[in-house]
């Protein structure tokens, strides 16, 4: 089982230190992270996805806002909610029947083509972990070269936002 | 006004309240120093920056103020990396102002470079590298709101050389701090307040697990209200002493590895546990899938990642404990638990005849008998301060306290060599009161060097030293659980008394109880500080911590010293 925690933190040196050594020393499980630009100056986002099989994600949530640096947490794994990850696949590709053949496959997943080399085509796929996952067992057999992924990002369905501007903590 | 980075450290620490900051300068620092006088803040020339941590934190305890300590770059601020986990492990609030390398040598791998901020970040509540001299008086007070404040904790500001050399337009920051991330907390939710008030009515065998947090909340006068309404026994946590008198007939005694046996049959056997301010330490719960049984669970704190954390709760309330037992208090009933009252008291006998200070003397002197004199000679009024050990637990059990923070010793750490510093800085935190320094042989050797320090500040702290020539709580553990083989735990002691001597401390050595009682009155005696060396078993019933709760056992399931019954037969 996977939670994904959406947290909004100051965007400040150090602060990604802050979270990744919370994680650690509590010994929890990071499945994947990534950060970014939030509309908001001064306030970064980070998607966080929590193994909640061995991780009490409740205790995550709690032990995140004792960190000065965050200020807001928001589980998004039981609300309706887009969550996406980006990859770059990298796939050998020499013969003509086989471009022809990846090409196809890449049309029905709904990715596209970025890049073609004389002996390499790169994909570029944007989608839940699963349709990521199912696009690179197919490519698989052709050769993958090279791939690289974002991790997830997420965002609550509806006029909300996923996070509110200056709500404290849950509970409290 | 244009101010320099080191003026403005000053000017700032005056403005928060500061009397006296404890440390030791080095090169990345001094400039820092170089004002001082100007500002009329003492400071205390410590003899290692660990120490200055532990003054730091032992000033914080009994002064109910932020504690300031200050070292240098590099190894510097690594000394004070004990004293700082120390005091994030007992909520302790401190901050300390370390030098660093110039902004420009960072991450160069200069002389006395070290990632102070990174070396720290898992034992502070927050800390900061100020890179920009502007900066510095908000980071200052924003440390000190964050240190005091909600759970409180040690903050560490990390400043660079150019910072405290560069002048700045000096402005005086908003009192108010207004952080994004960080909202201590205040009232309990009134519908978990009612439930709990409802358990509360109904309870038969309720009793209250009273934590620092009654002490940290300043909880203390509403914690008694609520006991005499309801007529709840308290039991204590070791830095819960303090919060609630040990002389009041509902107060039970301290909890846990070390606490009376019928203090921890009364939590197993009660059908409420109210746990205020306490995190259920493992040093408290024994096992926990065998911790209280029958109980239904209460838990108030003001640390939301606490609650449920060790043990799961019927009901937490996140709140600041006075103002949650504010709103209980009028929702509880006047009532009476006489047979569960009446319970604990035959449990109570039981323990009280077992009691070593209840036993014919054989001539050996025991902690017991000592920290029991001290307690006497001072009427139970001195700040008591103690190391780690045997000797604290003792203290503990001996050194019965009424007055709020008058216990200063390292729960959650256990950190050996705590008790000299932490009392020159109780001392300077409370300089009316008498201050009696409980250390062990082992412990004591870890920070003695400190003497010096006590001498040169010419502070009045009584030393009780508990000589076993052992470290006498792995000792114990040997003796129970390692086949008595006494792997490098036996120590051969200086002479302490010459050694304190030659630091011009008057001292005694007591062999005896009669002896024990004489040094103690000569030593109160005495203008500045003195010290007393107590010669004490070290093996078997008149040489270990009784009762004690073995590693994996439930709470109640105690070794115990045995009954006199026994010996009569």
């Amino acid at each position: 089982m996977q939670s994904t925690l959406v947290v909004l933190v100051e965007d400040k040196p150090g602060v990604l230190n802050r979270v990744a050594s919370l994680f650690r020393r509590r010994a929890y499980n990071i499945e994947s992270l990534s950060v970014g630009h939030t509309q908001q100056p001064g306030v970064s986002r980070m998607t966080i996805v929590v193994d909640s099989t061995h991780t009490n994600v409740e205790m995550v949530v709690q032990n995140l806002y004792k960190l000065v640096s965050v200020i807001q947490v928001h589980n998004v794994t039981d609300t309706p909610a887009v969550m996406r990850d980006l990859a770059l696949i990298k796939i050998s590709a020499d013969g003509g029947a086989s471009r022809a053949e990846i090409m196809q496959i890449v049309e029905t997943f709904r990715a596209r083509v970025v890049d073609v080399g004389l002996k390499t085509l790169m994909v570029e796929v944007t989608g839940t972990d699963d349709k990521i996952n199912g696009l690179v067992d197919v490519l698989r057999p052709y050769g993958i070269v090279e791939m690289v992924r974002t991790g997830r990002v997420a965002m609550a369905r509806g006029t909300g936002a996923s996070v509110g501007d200056s709500a404290g903590p849950e509970g409290s | 006004m244009k101010k320099t980075g080191a003026e403005i450290v000053w000017e700032m620490l005056r403005r928060e309240g500061v009397e006296v900051a404890f440390g030791i300068p080095g090169g990345a620092i001094m400039h820092t120093y170089h004002p001082r006088q100007d500002f009329g803040i003492h400071h205390v020339l410590m003899r290692h920056e660990q120490c200055a941590a532990h003054a730091a934190d032992g000033y914080a305890r009994v002064s109910g103020k932020v504690g300031v300590a200050i070292a240098t770059s590099g190894p510097g601020a690594t000394n004070l990396v004990t004293g700082i986990a120390t005091a994030f492990m007992d909520s302790s609030p401190i901050v300390c102002i370390t030098g660093q390398v110039p902004s420009s040598l960072i991450g160069t791998d200069a002389f006395q470079e070290t990632d102070i901020t990174g070396v720290t970040l898992p034992v502070t509540k927050h800390n900061y590298l100020v890179t920009d001299v502007a900066d510095l008086a908000a980071t200052i007070h924003e440390a000190f709101y964050i240190a005091r404040s909600g759970r409180p904790g040690p903050v560490l500001i990390d400043l660079p050389k150019d910072v405290q050399i560069a002048s700045t337009e000096f402005v005086v920051p908003d009192e108010e701090v207004n952080l994004p991330g960080y909202h201590p907390v205040g009232a309990g939710a009134p519908e978990l307040v009612k439930q709990a008030a409802a358990l509360i009515n109904k309870a038969e065998r309720p009793i209250i697990l009273a934590g620092q947090g009654v002490l940290m909340s300043k909880a203390m006068q509403e914690l008694r209200a609520f006991v005499e309404k309801a007529e709840i026994p308290v039991a204590l946590t070791l830095l819960g002493k303090g919060g609630f008198p040990e002389s009041h007939p509902l107060a039970l005694g301290m909890m846990g590895m070390h606490g009376e046996a019928y203090v921890n049959q009364a939590i197993q056997e009660s059908d409420l546990i109210m746990a205020f301010g306490m995190r259920f330490d493992d040093r408290v719960t024994g096992k926990l899938d065998l911790y209280t049984p029958g109980a239904q669970r209460i838990h108030v704190d003001a640390d939301a990642a606490e609650l449920g954390k060790i043990v799961a709760v019927d009901l937490p309330i996140l709140g600041d404990l006075r103002q949650v037992l504010q709103q209980l208090i009028p929702l509880v009933e006047e009532k009476s638990h006489p047979a569960w009252i009446e319970k604990i008291q035959e449990w109570r006998s039981d323990s009280h005849r077992r009691d070593i200070l209840n036993r014919p003397e054989n001539g050996h002197l025991v902690a017991a008998h000592f920290i029991n004199d001290i307690w006497e000679a001072t009427e139970g009024q001195a700040i008591v301060v103690t190391d780690v050990g045997q000797h604290q637990m003792w203290a503990a059990q001996y050194y019965l306290n009424d007055v709020p923070y008058s216990v200063v010793t390292s729960g959650g750490l256990g950190t050996m060599g705590f008790g000299l510093p932490a009392a020159i800085g109780a001392q300077f935190g409370q300089p009316d009161r008498e201050v009696w320094m409980i250390a062990g042989d082992g412990g004591f050797q870890m920070t003695m060097h400190d003497l010096a320090t006590v001498v040169q500040e010419k502070l009045p702290i009584r030393i009780a030293l508990a000589n076993n020539n052992c470290l006498g709580m792995v000792r114990q553990w040997q003796e129970f659980f390692y086949e008595k083989r006494y792997e490098s735990t036996i120590l051969l002691n200086p002479d302490f008394v010459k050694l304190v001597e030659a630091y011009g401390i008057p001292a005694w050595r007591a062999t005896t109880r009669s002896e024990a009682r004489n040094a103690i009155a000569q030593a109160r005696k005495v203008d500045g500080p003195s010290f007393v060396e107590f010669q004490i078993a070290k093996e078997g019933e008149d040489g270990n911590v009784y009762p004690m709760v073995p590693a994996g056992a439930a709470l109640h399931d105690m070794i115990r010293r045995s009954h006199p019954a026994s010996d009569e037969e």
